[in-house]
């Protein structure tokens, strides 16, 4: 029979794994759920998520290529910003799903329990669904450009595209739960927080590659974001351009993973009681 | 019964609200709140809050008493054996809510130990996670694994829940589509096949009509015959002697009586009856009207005589109003009188005023006792509260006491067939003769 102990005090750094893998099934209904759910009730269904990127993508291209003239280290304009847009969307979208994960389920989580971080996780994989429609519309647009002899050379570097990606996931992760667990707190963070993930995308080199950055101190800055590294790192696997700083990834995996590891405890710590302060 | 390990083992439970923090939500609160600080005012002033629930309302006034904190529970210790059916009675803010949240672990206690000695499921809400856009198969595995289940399990069962809620047919439609009655009925279905060792069971959260708050009894009752253990947390008291052996009578967050059912009931209700029947009137703030006179005090005689706050309906009651002459104020002739009734939701469900059949009372200087005789008491069983008024006509509130007492009408006969009438429906009772038109 199973034996439960509820106690006050339990650190909080003694995070329950095995619990969450006991509610396994209910992850993978969460992310069944809000997949079905979104699909089901507009009317463009999945068809969303292909638009979005690829309105985003064709701005970006005309207002930060054809006008501004950003330079884009030979890559066609479409590939270059479309990389980096794939892998942003990825990264905020688990941010946002994060984010809410407590504030936006109150009405369940103050009637149920279960494993809180069931909810981000759940937006890891259900982002990661989105993320694949984004990268198959990638691929396609990349192949046309490729095979119609613009100067892009993929390179042994695509190798690392699935750690990109799960670094990718787990810094949303770990923003998202710092952010989660401080709206607790502060509500009104809700509302900085769309603003502040654009400012982000801006500090991000989507729209401009990371080497137009040459002043020591702007650069330091730029590859402490740890967006940076990601974003550079799947350019260059696929183009041959742009800067594979081998440093900087580590640095970007460092902050990624003391991002994670704060978050998860902060998380676990303000989900036990936080039904009491809302 | 066992003497072994009890299913739930409670000791030295406590839990405590900071206070303080309360109201600063935001940055921009919290930015407020120091600049009051520093300017040496108290941010308390500020950040005023009214509570919604019992357990609120205590912490606000504990906080504008200038406590530091609230105790919801302090110190509640208390085993209970398998297979044994276990009330929890005490009035409102008694702390009976915070003792099921901190068993069901939405929230962590500040101190002490829960032990929990096998599966714990709660009948708290029915429904929690359903999603109207997904099917009601889909929102089976939803709300089955939020509330423990295994996909395994729910595909053994599934066969069985869809049965119970007789919505076979409908079972791949948007649960949106569903009618309110469909839609607790599949809940309820997925809620009782749980098959817990222990369940819990709040009676005053229970959400939908009265056919269902039955249905929910009655799956206790099923799991209690089945050996299993319930913990049952209610203002029936009926329905906890009915079905506990045992009751724990909670009071200011602590344990005041446990023992054999009908024990602590009796004295929980003698005591509540007496609390009710001073209902200190007198000390009431929240009044409205000119206050040319006083409302002081109000209770209800039955036919014996007897005093009594919980009525049956279709019997005969004698209200008294006891009003006290404001000082200065000589005599008031012509002052009707007014008793209402609230429901649940604040609606007036039933009115009496003596201006109604021009019976107008004197005021005296001093006290007046003015009865009001109700034959055939027509409401439905519920709770509500009593709304007391004195007033000049249509033209003036002298004294208006807004849920001035709490009364409970529970039983009584009014038809004479041992019909209820539809209290979910309609909280009034009418009777009426049917025939064919000839």
């Amino acid at each position: 029979m199973r034996k439960t102990i509820i106690q006050s005090g339990s650190p909080w750094w003694r995070i329950d794994f095995r619990e969450i893998w006991e509610y396994r099934d209910l992850l993978v209904l969460l992310v069944k759920r809000d997949l079905t759910a979104i699909y089901k009730q507009t009317v463009l269904g999945p068809l969303w998520f292909v638009i979005q990127p690829l309105v985003t993508t064709v701005v970006f291209t005309i207002i930060f290529g054809a006008v501004a003239n950003i330079p884009t280290e030979g890559v066609p304009h479409f590939v270059f910003y479309m990389s980096g847009i794939v892998f942003w969307n990825y990264f905020q979208g688990v941010l946002n799903h994060g984010a809410g994960a407590l504030a936006a389920n109150t009405n369940v989580l103050s009637k149920v329990y279960f494993p809180r971080l069931i909810i981000p996780l759940s937006g890891v994989l259900i982002q990661f669904a989105h993320l694949a429609l984004n990268f198959i519309l990638f691929l396609g647009f990349y192949g046309w450009f490729f095979f119609r002899g613009s100067e892009m050379s993929p390179n042994a570097w695509l190798f690392l595209l699935p750690a990109l990606i799960l670094q990718c996931g787990l810094m949303g992760l770990g923003f998202g739960l710092w952010v989660s667990a401080l709206t607790i707190q502060y509500r009104d963070l809700r509302f900085a927080l769309p603003f502040l993930i654009q400012l982000w995308m801006y500090a991000t080199p989507i729209v401009y590659p990371a080497s137009l950055v040459v002043r020591p101190s702007l650069k330091l800055l730029l590859w402490s974001n740890p967006m940076t590294a990601v974003v550079e790192f799947s350019r260059y696997g696929f183009t041959g351009q742009g800067t594979a700083d081998l440093s900087g990834l580590g640095l970007s995996w460092a902050v990624t993973l003391v991002v994670l590891l704060s978050g998860l405890f902060l998380f676990n710590k303000v989900q036990k009681t936080f039904v009491d302060t809302i | 019964m066992q003497s072994s390990t009890p299913a739930i083992s409670i000791k030295n439970l406590s839990k405590c609200y900071k206070l303080g923090t309360i109201g600063r939500h935001t940055l921009v609160d919290e930015a407020q709140y120091w600049w009051h600080k520093i300017r040496g005012r108290d941010p308390r002033e500020y950040f005023g809050k009214i509570g919604h629930t019992a357990t609120e309302k205590r912490k606000a006034e504990a906080e504008r008493e200038g406590n530091p904190e609230f105790w919801a529970l302090r110190d509640v210790s208390f085993d209970v054996q398998p297979g044994e059916v276990i009330g929890i009675i005490g009035r409102n803010g008694a702390g009976k809510s915070t003792l099921l949240k901190l068993l069901t672990r939405i929230t962590e206690p500040t101190s002490g130990e829960i032990v929990l000695d096998g599966r714990v499921a709660s009948l708290l809400e029915v429904g929690t996670g359903f999603h109207p856009e997904l099917t009601g198969r889909e929102n089976i595995y939803m709300n089955g694994t939020i509330l423990g289940m295994k996909k395994r399990e729910i595909d053994g069962k599934f066969d069985e829940i869809v049965s119970f809620s007789e919505i076979e047919k409908f079972i791949d439609t948007p649960v949106k589509r569903y009618s309110s009655g469909m839609y607790v009925r599949l809940a309820f279905a997925v809620a009782a096949h749980l098959e817990p060792e222990i369940l819990l069971v709040d009676e005053v959260l229970a959400v939908g009509d009265a056919a269902f708050q039955k249905k929910c009894v009655g799956k206790m009752g099923d799991v209690a015959r089945q050996g299993r253990t319930v913990l049952f947390v209610s203002h029936n008291m009926a329905a906890v002697e009915n079905l506990c052996g045992r009751a724990i009578w909670l009071e200011g967050g602590q344990v005041r009586m446990a023992g054999e059912t009908g024990d602590v009931v009796e004295k929980y209700l003698g005591e509540s009856q007496a609390a009710a029947r001073c209902a200190t009137l007198r000390e009431r703030r929240d009044r409205q009207g000119s206050g040319r006179a006083r409302l002081v005090d109000f209770y209800i005689l039955d036919e014996e005589g007897r005093r009594q706050n919980r009525l049956r309906s279709g019997d005969t009651y004698r209200f008294r109003l006891v009003c006290e002459l404001g000082a200065g104020e000589n005599v008031l002739p012509n002052v009707s009188a007014g008793i209402s009734l609230f429901d649940a939701r604040g609606e007036i469900i039933w009115l009496v005023n003596s201006h109604f059949t021009h019976e107008t009372q004197r005021l005296a200087p001093g006290l007046t006792e003015l009865e009001c005789r109700v034959p055939d008491f027509n409401v439905a069983e519920g709770t509500y509260w009593a709304g007391l008024a004195l007033g000049i006509g249509t033209t003036e509130v002298i004294d208006f006491v807004a849920n001035a007492v709490e009364i409970a009408v529970e039983g009584g006969d009014y038809f004479g067939t041992g019909s209820k009438g539809a209290p979910m429906l309609c909280k009034t009772l009418t009777r009426a003769s049917w025939r064919t038109a000839p």
